[in-house]
Parts: C-alpha cells; sequence; structure tokens
C-alpha cells in the first residue's frame, strides 16, 4: 500500500473518512470496487455514517442529489468504468440544477493497467469532467491528500458545484494482476 | 385491495391528470414530491404548483433514487415519487434499493401506459410482458399494488401514507397528453424546492 513507507502516517482510505467526516457528509453510496474495499469498511464501521451499496451509478448521483436538497451532504464512490455511466445523469441534474454532488473515483486503466476495457474508458473521464466544467483533482501523494479532499468539499458546497476527486493508483496501489 | 398482481386490470385506462390532481388534494402536511421526467411532472405541475414539488428535467429515471435521498435526509417528512413506466424501465435496480433501505417514508406512484409518450409513443415492454408490480415485489417491496380505479388509487395512497414501510402503487393511465407544461428552470425549481423543505419536514 502506498504510504506504508510512514508507518505513523493515515492511510488514505483514513484520511478520506476523517475529512468526509469533518465536512459533515454523512451518506455514502457505493458500487463495489476493489481498490475501494479498506474505504468502504471504515465508513461502514463508523456509526457517523449512513453507507450503502447501490445498483448503478446513475442512481448513487440521484440519491446524492436528493439526499443534499433533504440537507444531507453525501458522496457517491465508484471506479472509473461506472463513472463513465453518468455523463447524462451530470449534464442534466446536478451540474443543471447546481447541486453539490461529490464523487470519488478510484482510477482504473493507467499505471500498469490489465485490461483494454479499463484502460480505453478512462481516457474518457477527464475529457468528460472539463466538457462539463466539473471540478477535479487527481490525487497522487498521501501528504497532500487530506488538503485536496478538504478544499474540494468545502468549495462544491460553497459554489453548488458538483466535484469529483480521482484517487490515482499513486495513492491507493491501484489493482494489478496478480501472477 | 388486490393481493395479486393483476396488470390492467382496470377495463378504463385512468387519466393521469384526473389522478394527480386526486393525489395532489391529499397532500396536506407539506409532502415532498419529485416528479419523473415528460408528462409525469407536466402533470404534476399542472395540478397545481406546490414548493414543495422537484420537477425533473433530464436524468430519466431518477425520480425514486431523488426522492429516496429526500426521504433519508428528511426521515420526518412524507416523499412521493412520481415515475412512468418508461423511466423506470430503465433505472429497475432502484426498487431492491429501496427495498433493502426501507424507508418509512416514502411512496412510488408509478404512471403506466405502456408507451414512452414524449418520444412519438413507442410500446414500452409495460404494452405487453411485463408487470411493474410484479417486478417491485420481485424486488422486495412487498407493498407493491395495482389500481383499478381512482377510488381504489385514493385507499391505496392513503394507506400508504399511514404506513411505515415504503409502498408502491401502479395504474394503468391513458395516452392523453399532460395538461400544461412545466417551466424549464432547474435552477430556480432546485432553489424553491430545497427552501420549501428546508425546515427538515412535518411531523411523520
Amino acid at each position: 500500500m502506498a504510504g506504508a513507507e510512514c508507518a505513523a502516517a493515515r492511510p488514505w482510505h483514513i484520511v478520506l473518512r476523517d475529512v468526509l467526516k469533518a465536512n459533515n457528509v454523512r451518506l455514502v453510496t457505493y458500487v463495489p470496487d476493489n481498490v475501494l474495499k479498506p474505504l468502504l469498511a471504515a465508513v461502514h464501521e463508523d456509526p457517523f455514517f449512513d453507507a450503502f451499496c447501490v445498483t448503478r451509478e446513475e442512481e448513487g448521483l440521484g440519491i446524492v442529489s436528493g439526499a443534499w436538497m433533504g440537507g444531507m451532504r453525501g458522496v457517491l464512490l465508484m471506479q472509473t468504468s461506472g463513472f463513465a455511466t453518468l455523463p447524462n445523469v451530470l449534464a442534466s441534474l446536478a451540474v443543471a440544477a447546481q447541486i453539490p454532488v461529490l464523487m470519488v473515483v478510484s482510477e482504473r486503466g493507467t499505471l500498469g493497467e490489465f485490461n483494454l476495457g479499463q484502460a480505453l474508458v478512462c481516457r474518457t473521464m477527464r475529457p468528460v469532467l472539463d466538457s462539463l466544467a466539473v471540478e477535479h483533482h487527481t490525487c497522487t501523494r498521501l501528504d497532500e491528500f487530506e488538503f485536496i479532499a478538504d478544499r474540494t468539499i468545502r468549495q462544491a458546497v460553497a459554489t453548488q458545484a458538483p466535484a469529483c476527486l480521482i484517487l490515482s493508483p499513486l495513492l491507493t496501489g491501484g489493482k494489478v494482476l496478480k501472477p | 385491495m388486490s393481493q395479486e398482481p393483476q396488470r390492467g386490470r382496470n377495463a378504463q385506462p385512468m387519466n393521469r391528470f384526473e389522478v394527480t390532481k386526486r393525489l395532489v388534494s391529499r397532500l396536506t402536511q407539506g409532502e415532498a414530491v419529485i416528479g419523473g421526467i415528460g408528462n409525469t411532472h407536466f402533470d404534476l405541475w399542472s395540478a397545481g404548483h406546490r414548493p414543495e414539488n422537484f420537477y425533473m428535467l433530464g436524468s430519466m429515471g431518477l425520480a425514486i433514487p431523488i426522492a429516496l435521498g429526500v426521504a433519508l435526509a428528511q426521515p420526518n417528512r412524507r416523499v412521493i415519487a412520481l415515475e412512468g413506466d418508461g423511466s423506470l424501465l430503465m433505472q429497475l435496480g432502484c426498487l431492491s434499493t429501496v427495498a433493502l433501505r426501507a424507508p418509512r417514508n416514502l411512496t412510488i406512484v408509478v404512471m403506466d401506459n405502456g408507451i414512452y409518450q414524449i418520444t412519438g409513443s413507442q410500446p414500452t415492454a409495460t404494452a405487453s410482458a411485463v408487470d411493474i408490480v410484479a417486478i417491485a415485489r420481485g424486488s422486495g417491496l412487498a407493498e407493491s399494488h395495482w389500481a383499478s380505479d381512482e377510488a381504489e388509487f385514493e385507499a391505496l395512497f392513503a394507506a400508504a401514507q399511514m404506513r411505515a414501510s415504503p409502498t408502491l402503487i401502479a395504474l394503468k393511465i391513458d395516452g392523453q397528453s399532460a395538461v400544461s407544461q412545466t417551466p424549464r428552470e432547474p435552477v430556480r425549481i432546485r432553489d424553491h424546492f430545497m427552501r420549501a423543505i428546508a425546515s427538515g419536514g412535518a411531523p411523520g
């Protein structure tokens, strides 16, 4: 795991759990992902969070949007291929209605990807975010991660705009083909 | 009330605008209503705007997920999702999510006309083999019922508002277009809706 050389530091998933908590992001919706496993475990273990699995990323975006309109902050966790299912609902709901949906994407398709489909769909992610003018940051370093995550959430809420944190394999270790 | 799904049991399809007016007339507790895209929310608008209505202008299929989000955020407020058959067919997984979460304050009303009306009335799968109530029950929503006429719809809806578990009510409607169309102003719609429900919910 990245950051393992720094035993005293919190691992990335604990940093993100703590940042979500500090920003009162209680609702966690996700489509399961192997790299996100420790984060999913951490939010399920912590009674502060209301965390549950959804059947599609679009569905999670709708739930988080509704919760925000009802006064509860949420986040949608997914992997790259799941993000690729979102452009329509991002454009016609979150961006159009100015709803600050927070997205966290575990990045597949780069830095050692073994699945061609993942590698191709990864190339669509940033162009989609850029074309919708959705703020996004690629998180690569543990020492920067808390700052980037915290400031991204604050800005999303303050400007009523969706935002996306992309978790690079440099931060998480990613997923590699086992020999 | 029907115990078994009986698709299209009503010989005379109901009219969406008339049924929506009946539904709106029963809303007295600040209930939040999420109107699915197209004619479903056009008739919600036409039935008399309420600030606690959210009208979707895109994101086909998300009326139920959005309503679930509102219901989770405000457990003391009743929340109603109005959705069409074509939209629901696009996002069937949301029924199982609702069943697993089992919010005590969510009612789903499905207006089933068996057509993608707004794109030229091409038939949906519910026009032939598919039964929305059977799907809902199979998804784990035990309280899923067809309403055979307006009176039964009102009775089912009233019972749903007293129940501490989610309910789905489906009704066969005719192919009439909506009476008028909602202004396409998503930011204003969202802002008005948020302000209207900002109090956190009527006593449940």
